[in-house]
């Protein structure tokens, strides 16, 4: 599976893009397999209220199923226009 | 419909003029320019605008569909830059086209509440001393609650 960060995420996780062998069933799980492994994937994800998830190219939530996902990206509200 | 997701700067007037051209039957046409501003200490040197690759397309393409839906409307055009910009420099503009003006203007303000807390654009105002993203402000998340 192939993740994604972008803005600060991608900033304080150090990259752009990394490809993860998981069993997480949920984007939680996957989050919470990511926080156990470094403290910048720690810092990162240590307020889910400051981050969105896309699966897929399309927005989600922290609770969705990643059965089938493809892609999955983090980063903070957007801020276009 | 038209959707570009782009480095290069725009030509405003010739974009508006080429949207406007062609069909007889709207008789309005909206156009919003966003460009950037520069801070209130006016020490902005330059504005970073990234995206998603791929999303970003899909998402403005959703927008501009669910507009098309919900109005009567022409056409719809929507062109927002990414990369480095400086203050003064034009963001992105949207037109909308169609028949009668109410239509135009409530599409425009709708296409422009969405792009700014759905499409996958982040901000970050660099100044001589510090590079800090831009937060999403609650009233953009609030301005969806109307539609």
């Amino acid at each position: 599976m192939d993740i994604l960060y972008f803005a600060w995420v991608r900033e304080r996780i150090g990259l752009p893009k990394e490809k993860v062998e998981t069993s997480a069933e949920t984007v939680s799980q996957l989050v919470d397999e990511l926080r156990a492994r470094e403290e910048r994937y720690e810092v990162a994800f240590s307020d889910l209220s400051a981050l969105r998830v896309a699966l897929d190219q399309e927005l989600s939530d922290f609770d969705a199923s990643l059965a089938g996902v493809r892609e999955v990206a983090f980063f903070p509200p957007m801020t276009g226009g | 419909m038209k959707i570009s997701v782009q480095k290069e700067p725009f030509d405003l007037g010739a974009e508006a003029n080429a949207f406007a051209a062609g069909d007889t039957s709207n008789g309005a046409i909206v156009t919003f320019t966003g460009v950037v501003r520069d801070l209130v200490q006016g020490d902005l040197d330059m504005m970073e605008i990234e995206h998603y690759p791929g999303m970003t397309e899909k998402a403005l393409t959703k927008i501009a569909n669910e507009a098309q839906e919900r109005w009567s409307l022409g056409d719809v055009l929507v062109i927002h830059r990414h990369g480095r910009l400086a203050p003064g420099d034009q963001i992105m503009m949207v037109a909308t086209a169609a028949p009668h003006r109410k239509d135009a203007f409530e599409a425009a303000e709708y296409l422009m509440d969405y792009l700014k807390s759905r499409a996958p654009f982040w901000k970050k105002e660099i100044t001589g001393e510090s590079a800090d993203w831009v937060a999403a402000k609650d009233e953009d998340e609030d301005a969806l609650t109307r539609w």
